[in-house]
């Protein structure tokens, strides 16, 4: 009733909902096709509101019929960031907050609907190739549904993204090579094995689930789009959906329009799709050269289409460099309390360059999807970060140390919040000195 | 003789086998000499003389589009695999 089958989102060829996601004449992406003049009649703000505090409040506009595996997900907070605001010279900036998630990224949101969709199907394995978050995602949601798992990682991904994985004891496997490498083995294996890979044979359903991402936003928003999203960008798709999501919602009369400029975020290292786009012609798969990882598809399968979405949308694409995405990690933490991987520490890299270059103006209502946990990428920033100071148990010690501290403060040379926080000292400085002289 | 390794939907052309053995001395005569054997296929993988967006070809697991695209040379015992390109994260 809601689902009238798979649709060949190039050539228009239509398929019945089977564990499928390539057309057979074209090689196109299938995607789903809903029933939205049945779906119009049966959804309504109100009905999401009172739905579940998780992604599953949408479940009209998601591709699953039964029973859902759901660890959590979603409904993640979307934060006002008037620190970071302020740092940038921007008015209205909010902070769609997905690190929190129960794997800590937004990847939760397609597993729950591709491992409900794979049990549906009568899956007893699943697997996925991933840069590390899906990784997780997957190998927790297989463990809750009791499914076999095989996940595939390159071999040079974030240790702690490792660890957590092997926590939830799939059998993990690690290829010698790139993502786009350890990608190109398991679209071979799944041609193998009767497996449900959850980006491969189920992407039509898997990529449905970052629609929510999109609703979310703009059910937090007090049902309006924002001005501006800026997205990061690996293969492209999340930026697509949320688009989808955005649009669904108007079609289905819940919003009267769309206004957001959608816009990519990429490494300098790997950004296949912001240089497509900034030169106009078409993508060229990249060897990544960044320490981002998890964004790190050389080989965009979305690209075309994050494209069309950015042009449609009057958005743009950026890039951070790998310093940059560094600074951006630490200036969310320092700004907002959040801790984000460097994905998050692209997007906020890029958000601070094109306000720079006049790109992203700044009375435009801006969100950024922080899509993943800052403990996730550890061992990236580790070198970056200065070492605690040690001290004997003794108050003397403690006052010695301070005033260190206080020169270093005066010493940090970054021109957002520490002069902020110089002002601010320099002005109750004063304040002492002129208490001092009256007394 | 070089390889060819064919993803599902392909598999309509090779019986059903995802391998078969293939001759040519570039990806364009192997698959214009595959295709009059087993006609339809060559235009399910090129179109106006490229490569499909949608597809991507490796020989020896190296994705064309970073070689010769369809003028790669061909070598005796060379492996090449014709996939859907999907994404991931």
């Amino acid at each position: 009733m809601r689902i009238i089958g798979l649709k060949c989102r190039n050539c228009g060829k239509k398929y019945p909902i089977d564990p499928i996601s390539i057309c057979e004449d074209c090689f196109g992406p299938l995607e789903v096709e809903y029933n939205y003049e049945y779906i119009r009649e049966i959804i309504s703000r109100k009905r999401i509101a009172d739905g579940p505090h998780s992604i599953w409040r949408y479940r009209d506009i998601l591709p699953v019929n039964e029973k859902v595996v759901d660890l959590g997900t979603g409904f993640t907070p979307l934060q006002k960031a008037d620190n970071l605001a302020a740092v940038l010279g921007l008015k209205e900036l909010y902070i769609k907050n997905d690190s929190v998630n129960p794997t800590f990224s937004f990847k939760d949101r397609v597993v729950s609907v591709s491992i409900s969709k794979a049990l549906e199907f009568g899956f007893d394995t699943v697997g996925c190739a991933s840069t590390g978050n899906l990784a997780s995602s997957v190998a927790a949601h297989a463990a809750k549904a009791n499914l076999a798992c095989y996940i595939f990682i390159p071999d040079d991904l974030n240790l702690a993204k490792i660890v957590q994985t092997l926590a939830y004891n799939p059998n993990l496997i690690s290829v010698k090579g790139n993502y786009d490498e350890v990608n190109r083995l398991c679209t071979e294996i799944a041609g193998y094995y009767n497996w449900a890979f959850v980006n491969i044979n189920l992407r039509p359903y898997y990529s449905e689930g970052s629609k929510t991402l999109g609703y979310e936003t703009i059910e937090q928003l007090g049902w309006e789009t924002p001005d501006r999203a800026v997205i990061p960008a690996g293969s492209g798709s999340l930026l697509t959906k949320i688009w989808k999501g955005y649009n669904e919602f108007k079609d289905l009369g819940l919003i009267d329009e769309v206004k957001t400029k959608i816009t990519a975020s990429q490494s300098k290292g790997c950004s296949p799709i912001t240089s497509a786009y900034r030169s106009g012609e078409e993508i060229t798969p990249v060897r990544p050269d960044t320490i981002e990882k998890s964004l790190a598809i050389g080989s965009p399968a979305d690209g075309y289409y994050a494209i069309k979405v950015m042009k449609e949308s009057g958005g743009t694409a950026g890039a951070a460099t790998d310093r940059e995405i560094i600074d951006g990690i630490k200036l969310l933490a320092k700004t907002e309390g959040i801790f984000t991987e460097t994905a998050g520490g692209v997007v906020v890299g890029t958000l601070k360059n094109l306000v720079e270059q006049g790109e992203i103006e700044k009375d435009e209502r801006t969100v950024i999807y922080i899509t993943g946990n800052g403990l996730k990428t550890q061992d990236v920033l580790m070198e970056h970060l200065p070492t605690p100071v040690k001290i004997k148990p003794d108050l003397k010690a403690f006052e010695d140390i301070l005033k260190k501290m206080d020169k270093k403060i005066d010493a940090d040379t970054y021109s957002g919040v520490e002069s902020k926080v110089r002002s601010v000292r320099s002005k109750i400085d004063e304040q002492i000195e002129e208490q001092t002289e009256v007394a | 003789m070089a390889t060819m390794r064919l993803s599902t939907p392909l598999r309509k052309y090779s019986g059903g086998k995802p391998e078969v053995t293939v001759e040519g001395e570039t990806l364009l005569e192997v698959l214009e000499k595959f295709d009059s054997k087993h006609p339809g296929f060559a235009e399910k993988i090129i179109e106006n003389g490229e490569i499909k967006r949608f597809v991507n070809v490796f020989v020896n697991n190296i994705d064309v589009r970073t070689k010769d695209g369809l003028n790669t040379k061909i070598e005796e015992n060379d492996t090449i695999s014709i996939l859907p390109a999907v994404s991931g994260g």
